[in-house]
């Protein structure tokens, strides 16, 4: 039985680079995540706090950015040749995006790892958000402006696979997974605008010397403008996963094809304008913008408490139907020797635990506890570090076979993996967590201060940095098995069913949907309006308060120990 | 469009929760009175902050009965005050700290408490406490947003000084 290679030999050739580099990003990005666990919790420290920067933005973005997008852009071409049943209209166009996305991401990595060595006058430790007046070199730049470009030709390669399929079927309902794939673009249409206009505009000039100034505020909300729907740019493949695959892993079907198309349709609508909930604490912004933001933020927990929903009865349907019984023993039933199954399942787990961290940091007032403290990077790393990265990692094993044609190396091994990756994971966020409610700072290389301690309620400090560094070791053991496990398949030989890659029709079908739902102009009409409501007074007053450029010149990010010493040496004289 | 019964009340579950979280957030907001950090600091010229009536000598001022104003300028690693001396406020009274940047995005977080903004370069950042202490208590300040090579040492002191050793000395006139 043919699989997806055999049926569309050149778009999985752009699937297996994209997976590619993804897996490479996420080999580098994990390396150095251990290295900061050892390093700010002061178990291991081998190098100097200065490049703990340059290691924590290469973190965040080949992490956040590189393997996230790389890989969502594999899963939704196979998403869209595959549920579409239409090959891409031209692979050129294909391969265009691959490699200009390719480009870019290489030109910000050389540009941040150029950090790691003085002799080479270049640097971007500014970590993942950028914030200005912290200048990077302009590569850093240019590198992400290509990237976003890159992932834009990708969104219009797959509208143009939508279009050929509709020339041809014009009254069909589209299909589930085309229909995530295009709304989720269209919400990344939306958002990338903002972070588009803050590095062609304004970032990229002002690190040239073309303009002198920037205006800190206006390109900090540019970014939380982009920066939150980004989360969900992570988030819908994944979803995408848990509603069409997890269902057929767990041995059954998807319980209903119309929520999940609300749910799609909902996030279009509402994942942009809610970004100031990322600013709550951000001076000269007036406290009814935070207020609108929050409250839509909230309603944004609709589609992921609907999801939830949705899945667990999908999944107990499965385990029905594999003879599972009773109100809970049915769980037993369930496959929980396939690495693809268990480490989506455990992912959808951890993200229940994420997404009531997220709501505690969503309501406007508690925030002002946990703002920046090392809770954050608890929280996220719950979500986009495991509902997103481990479910990415468990679809792997599923749809690696389909891409390549070979069977997964080692299925214990793959198993070992996503339950090492869990084990970590509750280690580190769980401490990171406590950690950020004692006021531990998050982006910080020696969160160990020389005028005063954290008082730990419950444990101790000590504990709890033992229990940040061990479970970052362990993550970091789990994508070396991962690596060693997708090499091991990729080496191998070609067999002829990898992997039974039919997916069921769902228990309601997409004929019970409303015709609405499948309107893509109308819902992003709506998000358009949405966003200019929530957006247009809060840039309108931050433009007219400070300038469009605003005043601040740019202060690049040191390179040199010594520069820094003579810094820190001047500032506390008492200390030193 | 077909929807299960189980899906209705779970629906109608997830709306209750999302409803009583505003409800939360709107009482901590008009109820108890925690207003965000919002506009009203208004903005500056960070590159001369030394022309500020304020800024140019940061420090604290009495600016009514029990009501103290902390003007503090965050640097590259360091405040002012803070850092090289502390931050004095006297214990029992409603201090209110405008705080701005003369470089650089910083964070300025007093270790174990709520009190915490950004500090982004041209704007002030103002919020309002109180420190209710009996005697003397020291508080530990941080930057907590990432502000270059040497940001983990950035830290300083806030010292709340009880009623009754409260001089004018302590005071910027």
């Amino acid at each position: 039985m043919a699989t997806f290679v055999d049926r569309y030999p050149a778009e999985a050739k752009a699937i297996q680079a994209t997976f590619a580099v993804a897996f490479v990003s996420l080999g580098i990005g994990a390396l150095f995540g251990a290295i900061q666990a050892l390093h700010r919790t002061n178990v291991f420290r081998f190098m100097d706090s200065v490049d703990y920067y340059t290691l924590l933005t290469g973190h965040g973005v080949l992490l956040a950015l590189v393997f996230t997008i790389f890989f969502l852009a594999g899963v939704f071409q196979w998403g869209i040749t595959e549920s579409l049943d239409t090959p891409a209209p031209d692979i050129r166009l294909t391969w265009a995006w691959v490699g200009l996305m390719t480009a870019g991401a290489t030109f910000a990595a050389v540009a941040i790892l150029a950090g790691l060595f003085p002799e080479i006058p270049m640097s971007a430790d500014v970590l993942y958000t950028f914030y200005a007046p912290l200048q990077a070199h302009p590569l850093f730049y240019v590198g992400l402006a290509m990237f976003i470009v890159g992932t834009w030709i990708a969104g219009a390669d797959w509208f143009l696979s939508y279009r050929t399929w509709r020339r041809d079927n014009p009254d069909e309902r589209i299909p589930l997974q085309a229909f995530m794939v295009l709304t989720t673009m269209i919400m990344w249409y939306v958002s990338t605008l903002g972070v588009a206009v803050s590095v062609v505009f304004f970032l990229i000039p002002w690190s040239l010397g073309l303009v002198d100034t920037v205006n800190s505020l206006l390109t900090r909300t540019l970014f939380w403008y982009f920066g939150h729907p980004v989360v969900y740019f992570w988030l819908m493949p994944a979803y995408l996963l848990w509603y069409t695959v997890l269902p057929k892993l767990a041995g059954g079907r998807l319980f209903s094809d119309p929520l999940a198309r609300a749910v799609f349709v909902l996030f279009v609508l509402l994942s942009t304008p809610v970004g100031i909930h990322h600013q709550y604490l951000d001076p000269g912004i007036a406290e009814g913008f935070k207020f609108i933001a929050m409250t839509n933020t909230m309603f944004l927990l609709l589609p992921s408490l609907l999801t939830a929903f949705t899945v667990v009865a999908s999944v107990e349907h499965g385990a029905r139907q594999r003879g599972g019984e009773g109100y809970l023993r049915w769980l037993g039933a369930l496959p929980w020797r396939d690495p693809a199954f268990t480490g989506m399942a455990l992912a959808g787990l951890m993200f229940a635990a994420g997404g009531f961290s997220g709501m505690i940091n969503a309501g406007m007032n508690i925030n002002y506890l946990v703002h920046n403290t090392l809770w954050v990077p608890g929280h996220f790393h719950m979500t986009v570090g495991t509902a997103v990265a481990l479910t990415f990692m468990a679809g792997t094993y599923w749809l690696l076979p389909q891409i390549t044609g070979k069977a997964v190396y080692s299925r214990p091994i793959g198993l070992l993996q996503v339950i090492v990756w869990f084990v970590g994971m509750v280690f580190m966020s769980n401490a990171m967590h406590r950690g950020g409610l004692l006021g531990i700072p998050r982006r910080t290389a020696e969160p160990q201060y020389a005028n005063f301690d954290f008082a730990a309620a419950v444990g101790s400090v000590g504990e709890l940095r033992m229990q940040i560094a061990f479970g970052g070791v362990l993550l970091f053991l789990s994508v070396v098995l991962f690596l060693f496990n997708v090499a091991a398949t990729w080496a191998d030989d070609r067999v002829g069913t990898p992997v039974d890659d039919a997916i069921p029709e769902p228990l309601s079908p997409a004929s019970g949907a409303p015709l609405v739902l499948d309107n893509l102009a109308l819902w992003t009409l709506i998000a358009v309006v949405l966003v200019v409501l929530a957006y247009t007074l809060p840039i309108l007053s931050i433009v007219s308060d400070a300038g469009l450029l605003g005043s601040s010149t740019g202060s690049p990010v040191a390179i040199t120990l010594e520069a820094v010493a003579e810094t820190v040496a001047a500032a506390l004289p008492g200390v030193w | 469009m077909d929807i299960h019964r189980y899906e209705k009340v779970w629906l109608a579950g997830a709306l209750l929760l999302i409803v009583g979280f505003i409800a939360t957030v709107s009482y901590g907001a008009v109820g108890a009175g925690i207003t965000m950090v919002n506009d009203e600091g208004g903005q500056v010229d960070h590159d001369s902050l030394d022309e500020h009536p304020r800024f140019s000598e940061p420090g604290t001022y009495a600016d009514g009965p029990n009501e103290y104003d902390v003007y503090v300028v965050a640097y590259q690693f360091g405040f002012e005050p803070g850092t090289q001396e502390p931050i004095r406020v006297p214990a029992g009274s409603e201090v209110t700290f405008h705080v701005t940047s003369r470089d650089v995005t910083h964070g300025f977080q007093v270790v174990g408490t709520n009190a915490n903004t950004m500090v982004i370069p041209g704007q002030v950042s103002t919020i309002t406490v109180r420190f209710d202490e009996a005697g003397t208590e020291e508080y530990g300040l941080l930057c907590n947003e990432y502000c270059g090579a040497a940001h983990h040492a950035m830290e300083g002191r806030i010292e709340v000084v009880p009623q009754s050793q409260w001089n004018e000395s302590m005071e910027v006139s």
